[in-house]
C-alpha cells in the first residue's frame, strides 16, 4: 500500500467533472479530501491524500492527467511568526537561500517565503521558536 | 561645568530634561561637538535584549492553612526543580533548570529542551498559573507534608527576578574551526568557520557605556523587562582589570551586574524563554541604563560607536571547552560584525547575534520616554563596583 499526499488543481472547464469518483471507482483508490475549493466555472483547488496500491494510484493519476488536471506533491512550508520573532538574527547566517534577511537600518528581520527550499535549518537554531513548518494546505 | 544627578532629575521632574538614545547621541554629538553637546544633554539611554543565563526568580508561596516548611524538602514547578534550602515558603527557580527525566543531549543528540525554568517564569509573567509540587518532612510548626498546587502570581507574596550575572561589558565571538557542527549557548557553529555568532548590543549596550563604572554601581536603577530593576551587586565573574582599547572600552568580556526587580511590574514583551538546542533553556531580558550626562567625559564615553568597540573572536570547539589551541583567532569590531560578515583566517565568515539590536533600541527609546515623561528618575549610586574609576578624567 501506498500513501501521499497531493495537490490537484482543476482548471475551469473540467471542475465540474466527477475525478474523485473516478478514482474511486475506477482505479480503486483511496481518496481523503483535506481541503477543497472548488466552485462550478472557476478554477479548482483539492489538497487530497490517496492511500492505494502504486500500481492504482499510478493509473489513477495517469487518467487525472489525461483530463487536465495538475498533479503536485503537497509541500510542506516554513511560516515566520513575527510575533514571537526579536530579530536577533541567530537564523540569518544558517539560511542558506537568504528567504530570512535582517534590514541592517531598522534591524527587523524579515521571511521571503518564496525564497524558501524547506531545509529546517532555522527550526533548529531559532531560540525563540518563532518558525514553524506547516503543510501547505491554503 | 559639571552637572549633579539631583540637577538632572529636578529638570526631570519638571519635564525640561534633554535625553537621546547612545545611539542618537553619537549625531547629536558629531554635528554640535562634544563642548557644545554636553551644555544640551542630561540624560543618555542604554539598551539590550538577550539571552542572560545567569538569571532566576525568588518566590514567597502563600501558606496553605495548615502550614507546611518546603526549607530542606523539595519543590518542583511545572516539573522544573526550584530549589528549596531557604525557609518555610521560600523558593528559587533558575533560569536553565530542566525537569528531571527531561530527554537530554544522551537521549539522542541534539536535545531541544522545550520546557525549564526559565518557561516558568514567562507563564508566571504572562498571568498563567503553575503546578506547584512540594515535599517536606513535617515538624511541630510545619505539619503539612505535601502539597499539590496551581499557583501564579496573585499565589506568592513575593515574586522577583535576581540575577547573578547580567548585561556583560562585551563578549567572545564564537567560531568552530573543527570539521563538525557543534551545538553550543553561542548557537548551532557550522564547521570550519561556517558561521560566527556575537552577542552584544554594541553601542547601545549599557556597560559599554560607561566602561570604568563611574555612573553604574550599586543601587543604580535600571529598567529590567518593564520593572523598575535595581543593580544589586556587582554581576558574578565581573572583571574590572579586562585589557581595555584606548577608548577606555574592554576587549574582553569584563564588567557584570546582578540585577534585581520585582516579577510583578515585568511584561512578556521584555521576558523570554527561550530554547538552545543541544545546550539547554535560557532567559533573554530586557535591560535599559540611564546614564546622567554629568561632563564631558561621559559624554565622550556614550558616544562611542560600533566601529571603536572591539570583541575577541574564540573557537568554541576546542579553545572555550578545552583551553587547548590558540586562545584568539582575531578581533573585530561591532561595525564589522554588523555587517553581516567578518573575516578570519582568510576567510569570510558570516555572522548573526543572538542579542537583538532592534529590541535594544526599543528597550532604549523606552526608557528615554520615560525619562522625558518624568516617570524615571535616575539615582547614585549607594557604592562604586570594584575597579570603578569615579574621578578618572575630571582632573585633567
Amino acid at each position: 500500500m501506498k500513501q501521499m499526499k497531493l495537490v490537484f488543481v482543476f482548471p475551469e472547464n473540467i471542475v465540474e467533472e466527477p475525478v474523485t469518483y473516478h478514482l474511486i471507482a475506477d482505479y480503486g483508490v483511496r481518496v481523503n479530501i483535506l481541503r477543497a475549493s472548488i466552485d462550478p466555472g472557476k478554477q479548482g483547488r483539492m489538497v487530497v491524500e490517496l492511500v492505494g496500491e502504486e500500481i492504482q494510484i499510478s493509473q489513477g493519476l495517469n487518467y487525472l492527467e489525461s483530463v487536465g488536471v495538475l498533479v503536485t506533491p503537497l509541500a510542506k512550508e516554513i511560516r515566520h511568526l513575527d510575533d514571537r520573532c526579536t530579530s536577533c538574527t541567530s537564523c540569518v547566517p544558517h539560511c542558506p537561500t537568504q528567504a530570512l534577511e535582517v534590514d541592517r537600518e531598522s534591524w527587523n528581520v524579515s521571511f521571503d517565503p518564496e525564497k524558501c527550499i524547506v531545509c529546517f535549518s532555522c527550526l533548529e537554531v531559532c531560540i525563540y521558536q518563532a518558525m514553524s513548518v506547516e503543510e501547505q494546505l491554503a | 561645568m559639571a552637572k549633579t544627578i539631583e540637577e538632572i532629575n529636578a529638570k526631570i521632574r519638571s519635564g525640561k530634561v534633554v535625553v537621546f538614545t547612545a545611539e542618537e547621541i553619537i549625531d547629536v554629538v558629531q554635528e554640535k561637538g562634544v563642548k557644545q553637546a554636553v551644555r544640551e544633554v542630561d540624560v543618555v539611554t542604554t539598551g539590550t535584549f538577550s539571552p542572560m543565563c545567569s538569571s532566576g526568580a525568588f518566590f514567597n508561596v502563600k501558606q496553605p492553612k495548615e502550614k507546611m516548611k518546603l526549607g530542606g524538602g523539595f519543590a518542583t514547578l511545572n516539573g522544573v526543580p526550584a530549589y528549596a534550602g531557604l525557609a518555610a515558603a521560600d523558593i528559587y527557580v533558575g533560569a536553565t533548570a530542566i525537569p528531571d527525566g527531561d530527554p537530554r543531549n544522551s537521549n539522542g543528540r541534539p536535545g531541544k529542551f522545550r520546557y525549564g525554568g526559565a518557561h516558568v517564569i514567562e507563564d508566571l509573567v504572562a498571568g498563567k498559573k503553575v503546578l506547584l509540587r512540594g515535599g517536606g518532612y513535617g515538624t511541630d510548626c510545619y505539619p503539612r507534608k505535601t502539597r499539590e498546587q496551581m499557583v501564579g502570581l496573585e499565589d506568592m507574596n513575593d515574586a522577583f527576578l535576581f540575577n547573578p550575572r547580567n548585561c556583560y561589558q562585551n563578549y567572545n565571538v564564537a567560531v568552530n574551526l573543527s570539521d563538525k557542527p557543534i551545538y553550543t549557548y553561542m548557537g548551532k557553529l557550522k564547521p570550519k568557520l561556517g558561521n560566527a555568532y556575537y552577542c552584544s548590543a554594541g553601542q547601545l549596550s549599557p556597560l559599554f557605556n560607561d566602561p570604568y563604572f563611574r555612573t553604574i554601581g550599586i543601587g543604580t536603577r535600571v529598567f529590567l523587562s518593564g520593572a523598575e530593576g535595581y543593580v544589586a551587586w556587582p554581576g558574578t565573574q565581573h572583571n574590572p582589570n579586562a585589557p581595555r582599547l584606548k577608548n577606555g572600552t574592554p576587549q574582553t568580556p569584563a564588567g557584570t551586574v546582578a540585577l534585581i526587580g520585582d516579577m510583578r511590574q515585568m511584561t512578556t514583551e521584555w521576558l523570554r524563554a527561550v530554547c538552545y538546542t543541544g545546550y539547554g533553556v535560557t532567559l533573554s531580558l530586557a535591560v535599559g541604563v540611564p546614564i546622567p550626562i554629568l561632563d564631558e567625559d561621559m559624554l565622550r564615553s556614550v558616544s562611542i560607536t560600533d566601529e571603536q568597540l572591539k570583541a575577541p573572536v574564540v573557537d568554541y570547539s576546542e579553545f572555550y571547552p578545552t583551553g587547548q589551541g590558540e586562545a584568539k583567532l582575531g578581533e573585530v569590531t561591532y561595525k564589522e560584525l554588523k555587517s553581516g560578515s567578518i573575516h578570519i583566517k582568510d576567510q569570510d565568515v558570516p555572522t548573526g547575534s543572538f542579542s537583538s539590536y532592534a529590541l535594544a533600541r526599543k528597550v532604549a527609546h523606552h526608557l528615554k520616554q520615560l525619562i522625558q515623561d518624568g516617570d524615571f528618575l535616575l539615582t547614585q549610586f549607594q557604592a562604586p563596583f570594584p575597579g570603578a574609576v569615579i574621578e578618572k578624567e575630571t582632573a585633567k
